[in-house]
């Protein structure tokens, strides 16, 4: 590890003051000290915001929602019994995620902000690798990737967004609460937070340096209470997921399709809102047959590298199966 | 750029002073400084559970926590029983079930097993083995691992760790 100054912030105006573009938030630190010591992040200050938990750690679930505090830690909100019950999905993809010493540790705010597990970013010994060395190339084109991203890729980067929450989310409308260096706030919608990698995959997120994430917001809605996340990985358990899907549906009582949401992990580049699955099964009855529909739609502009050219097929089976497990569920 | 700093950790009912640069982890501290070798670095990473410890009861993996933001009272494998005094009772059911083979992921996984079970996540095989994924063992001891805590389970009610 690179020597770096620590710091402890005991409020949110020390932390803010602390911050800037050659350092870093510490909160659980497994995202953040991982790879820092492969050397992949070298902040020259680290700022241990975890005294801020005080202030922006409660989850607090009512008629108008559900705000996460953004240094609750994983555990937390996994346990949670008005998310168990309002709001399964975020339940099911926070249960699935990291093993239960990493959720003891991990904040939810370090968690939406984990980075892609790709081989060649997490490898200084590789060159090439647009988002750690910028306009070096990808050596995962070409290379191994078969646990790389198909939806939101780029020819400067094909990284996977690896996190489970953050898909679970971003079917459901969230959004993040910041606090912004000068102090004041702002409130982004989770599906802006992470940018496309476009020919700049080293800007990851649509923060600016130093801003905080304090809260996220989940919007109340009765029928989240039909909302699950089912994670398809190499492992039964503790493994990142090959291909994920949230889902949440309203269905009217002859169970045609109200309104859905659809979320995509471990296929896509960013937290993935799969709006084309949402509008091909918006009216429908939800049976197998619209269930498929709605799953080509997601992956109609899927583009593959090889190794990882099942992950299409995978995605759709995944999807199909969250789909039609979630219109049976009993709420 | 090498500053140091100091650090007061408690551990296993102890005070350590401890003068460290940042960049020191819980771990090497452990095994390093204060010659408490029982918790094991497997992968430095964060994936293999063998230098799981408790801060406060909870389980958390030592090779991710800096020194200088460890806050709480660490248990390590070393506190669980006293010098001469009997095992703690998870450890005893790992020994009497010979849940281990080389034995290097067992101190982890008695760790581990202990929050497991306070947790309430020791019901069933199945959330056993749900709940103490994080603990790889190279040796393949998982199915007596999985009989040692459903064993230990009850033993454990009413106690500290
Ligand atoms: C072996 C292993 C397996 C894993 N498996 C999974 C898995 O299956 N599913 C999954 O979802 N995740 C998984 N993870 C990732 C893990 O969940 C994340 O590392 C963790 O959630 C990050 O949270 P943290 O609080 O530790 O973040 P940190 O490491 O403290 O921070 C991460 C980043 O976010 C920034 N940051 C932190 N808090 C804030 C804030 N409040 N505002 C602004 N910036 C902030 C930091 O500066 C840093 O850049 C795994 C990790 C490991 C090591
Ligand atoms: S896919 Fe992205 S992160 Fe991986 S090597 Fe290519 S540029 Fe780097
Ligand atoms: S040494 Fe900490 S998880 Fe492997
Ligand atoms: S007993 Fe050898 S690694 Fe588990």
């Amino acid at each position: 590890m690179r020597p770096f100054a620590y710091a402890r912030a005991g409020d949110t105006p020390t932390a803010l003051s602390l911050s800037g573009r050659e350092a870093a938030y510490f909160a659980g630190g497994t995202t953040l000290l991982d790879l820092m010591k492969l050397d992949v992040m070298a902040p020259e200050r680290l700022v241990d915001i975890n005294p801020l938990k005080a202030e922006h750690g409660s989850i607090a679930a009512d008629g108008s929602g559900l705000v996460l505090g953004g240094l609750a830690r994983m555990s937390e909100a996994a346990e949670h019994p008005a998310i168990a019950r309002d709001y399964p999905a975020i339940r099911d993809a926070l249960v699935q995620a990291a093993s239960a010493q990493l959720r003891n540790m991990a904040s939810l705010a370090g968690n939406l902000l984990q980075r892609t597990r790709c081989l060649y970013f997490r490898d200084r010994s590789w060159h090439a690798c647009n988002k750690r060395n910028p306009g070096s190339g990808c050596a995962a084109i070409q290379g191994v990737n078969r646990r790389l991203a198909v939806l939101g890729v780029s020819e400067h980067c094909i990284a996977h967004y690896p996190g489970d929450l953050a898909v679970a989310l971003v079917a459901l409308d969230a959004s993040v609460d910041l606090v912004v260096p000068d102090g004041s706030t702002r409130t982004l919608p989770l599906e802006v937070l992470h940018r496309p990698w476009g020919d700049t995959p080293h800007v990851e997120t649509n923060l600016a340096p130093g801003e905080l994430i304090t809260a996220i917001r989940v919007p109340a809605a009765p029928w989240f209470r039909r909302s699950l996340y089912r994670k398809v990985r190499d492992r039964e358990s503790y493994d990142f997921a090959l291909a994920s899907a949230a889902i949440a549906l309203d269905l009217a009582p002859d169970g045609t399709v109200r309104e859905a949401r659809v979320g995509l992990g471990g296929l896509a580049a960013r937290p993935w809102r799969a709006r084309e699955a949402e509008d091909a099964l918006r009216g429908q009855r939800l049976d197998e047959g619209s269930a498929a529909a709605a799953a080509l739609a997601a992956f109609a502009g899927a583009v593959t590298h090889g190794e990882n050219a099942f992950k299409p097929e995978l995605g759709r089976r995944t999807l199909v199966r969250a789909l039609l497990d979630a219109a049976a569920m009993e709420t | 750029m090498h500053t140091t700093m100091q650090t007061i950790l408690r551990i296993n009912g102890r005070e350590a002073r401890l003068d460290h640069d940042p960049r020191i982890t819980l771990l090497d501290a452990l095994r390093e400084r204060l010659g408490l070798t029982g918790t094991k670095k497997g992968c430095d990473q964060g994936q293999c559970g063998a230098c799981t410890v408790l801060i406060d009861g909870r389980r958390v993996l030592s090779c991710f926590c800096l020194v200088a933001a460890v806050e709480g009272e660490v248990t390590t494998i070393e506190g669980l029983s006293g010098e001469d005094g009997p095992l703690h009772p998870m450890q005893q059911v790992f020994l009497d079930r010979d849940a281990y083979q080389c034995g290097y992921c067992t101190p982890g996984q008695i760790m581990s097993a202990i929050a497991c079970v306070t947790e309430g996540h020791a019901g069933s095989p199945d959330e056993i083995r749900e709940y103490m994924s994080g603990n790889l063992c190279r040796c393949a001891a998982y199915p007596k691992i999985v009989e040692a805590v459903q064993q230990a389970a009850p033993l454990l009610i009413g106690r500290a760790p």
